[in-house]
């Protein structure tokens, strides 16, 4: 009897701990959908008093006077996000590229938690640190060097901090990807008498290129959507910036900014709800697009 | 005989662990040589010695000789790109390189300059013919070479690395991932092949040494045991492990 008592008591855990983990399951895919539907039903609002194009493409922003312009925003956004990218790209390639290339394997090594602990670095001390090194060097430095006359924070300052936030996330993904692409394949190429920098630059970097601008995709995401060190030394003027040396204002900016103090004013707080959701959209974007990127090349 | 390659007290360790130990041999001009031994016992590592692909292994150490036409390539001074174009590798699986079926056998061509239109065209279609892959890929000669079957794709290898014209070809299992029918025509292949070339064969294969060898090199953990002809080494071999692994008391 009391074997079987037990045999039924285990099975009834089995299924306990089974559904558990089903209902973990669902609630981590349930809880981003719940996320996005209530940013839409929020920014109706705004919707219906406007029109989207008018949104997306004005850049009047005075929302006591209830005119809404995103464009400022967004522009603002890409230009840190790009810029950002073209300096930390590079960098995080070549980096790779040396590290499982042509470093000794205890470099390697040691760089693999050195990496994960500045991948660690809470933003706030990026943010920190770009106000007191890269602004005045901005604008002791490098604008006078432009002959510009600037505060230093900038859309420049925005993407410097960016960038060096994501390289240590995109560069783990790019050595573990350049680390994937079979030593066999190397043989051959150098068995046919190429060079070392020819077999990395027509057989290791093309096998792993899916890859690599997926990752480069990746990190864009991040970027767009980093807030904390970027709203600290980019000026948050809601201007369209014409130049690097210009203060920007990007949306995870407007909305850490704003959001609470003006809520009293309705379409204002729509208005914020409706940034969430762009920025949410567009991060989603560069993600299904860095994906469809990988789909492509693989069936190629 | 005439000698393409001898080498003298080859000793190759990784990490001071021995890999090789004190080897020597001798690999005839324009013979199958065949390089026989049970998995682990230093059969590749040998091999791919020849060309200085061991270069790449993380803590290794390498002492001896290894002469090719009377030059001594473990010399620090030889230039590695043209010991290896002198040289075709072919290795157990095939890894065509990331582009099309074009590129992959112009590809030595391409990197050492040879940039002319038509003189690659007339290459690719020389050399796939010489494999007999030219009549199943010539009208998709763009298409990407990963999309060929597995035995195509370790054609398209040999195809790839004779485009090169080395005086060597070096294979190391080159049929242990094929199917019966592709491995015959590999084998097929370099028969007819080894009137133009020298051909180090690794296998750990006993009926293929056979069909195929004209020398035959036996080796277990790191060490040469016995080297000699066909005719002295399987049907009257000297050392007891020697005897022992022919008779299939291990593989």
């Amino acid at each position: 009897m009391k074997h079987i008592r037990l045999t039924r008591y285990r099975k009834w855990r089995n299924v306990f701990h089974q559904s558990w983990m089903m209902i973990a399951l669902l609630a981590m895919l349930f809880i981003p959908l719940v996320l996005v539907a209530g940013l839409i039903m929020k920014s109706m609002l705004l919707l219906e008093n406007h029109p989207l194009f008018e949104l997306l493409f004005s850049s009047d922003w005075s929302p006591l006077s209830s005119r809404f312009g995103f464009l400022p925003f967004i522009v603002s956004s890409l230009w840190i996000t790009i810029l950002s990218l073209l300096i930390s790209a590079p960098v995080c390639l070549l980096t790779a590229i040396h590290l499982t290339q042509y470093a000794k394997r205890w470099v390697l090594r040691i760089m693999h938690p050195v990496i994960d602990i500045l991948a660690g670095i809470p933003s706030v001390i990026f943010g920190v640190w770009g106000i007191l090194v890269i602004v005045p060097f901005i604008s002791h430095q490098l604008g006078p060097l432009f002959g510009k006359s600037v505060s230093g924070y900038s859309i420049l300052a925005g993407a410097f901090v960016l960038s060096i936030m994501i390289i240590p996330f995109m560069l783990n993904m790019l050595i573990e990807l350049i680390k994937a692409v079979p030593n066999e394949l190397q043989e051959a190429s150098l068995s046919l008498g190429a060079s070392k920098w020819q077999t990395i630059k027509l057989v290791v970097v093309r096998k792993a290129l899916p890859g690599i601008v997926s990752s480069f995709g990746l990190g864009m995401s991040r970027a767009f959507g980093e807030t904390i060190a970027v709203l600290m030394v980019v000026g948050n003027v809601t201007r369209i910036p014409t130049g690097v040396f210009q203060p920007g204002y990007p949306l995870p900016a407007l909305i850490a900014n704003n959001y609470g103090e003006m809520l009293s004013i309705p379409l204002y707080d729509s208005a914020l709800m409706l940034a969430a959701l762009i920025l949410f959209l567009v991060v989603l974007m560069f993600n299904v697009f860095s994906r469809f990127l990988i789909l492509k090349a693989e069936t190629h | 005989m005439n000698n393409k390659i001898s080498i003298h007290n080859l000793c190759l360790s990784i990490d001071r662990q021995p890999i090789l130990k004190n080897v020597s041999l001798n690999i005839p001009t324009n013979k199958i040589t065949v390089i026989l031994g049970p998995s682990g016992c230093g059969k590749t590592t040998l091999l791919k010695s020849l060309n200085r692909l061991t270069d790449l292994i993380p803590g290794v150490q390498q002492s001896g000789e290894i002469m090719l036409d009377g030059v001594n390539i473990l010399n620090g001074n030889q230039d590695l790109v043209d010991i290896r174009q002198k040289m075709g590798l072919l290795a157990q699986r095939p890894y065509p390189l990331p582009m099309n079926i074009y590129k992959n056998i112009t590809y030595g061509l391409r990197i050492s300059g040879r940039r002319n239109r038509q003189f690659l065209d007339k290459r690719v279609e020389h050399y796939l013919k010489m494999v007999n892959l030219w009549d199943e890929v010539k009208d998709r000669l763009k298409d990407p070479a990963s999309a060929l079957s597995i035995g195509q794709q370790q054609r398209l290898c040999l195809a790839r690395g004779l485009a090169v014209d080395p005086e060597i070809i070096l294979a190391d299992e080159p049929t242990s991932s094929l199917d019966p029918i592709s491995s015959k025509l590999i084998e097929e292949k370099f028969l007819e092949l080894k009137s133009q070339y020298t051909i180090v064969l690794v296998t750990h294969i006993l009926r293929q040494a056979k069909r195929m060898a004209d020398y035959v090199v036996f080796m277990y953990l790191g060490e040469v045991i016995e080297q000699g002809t066909p005719d002295e080494l399987f049907n009257n071999p000297q050392h007891p492990v020697t005897k022992s692994y022919l008779s299939g008391q291990f593989y």
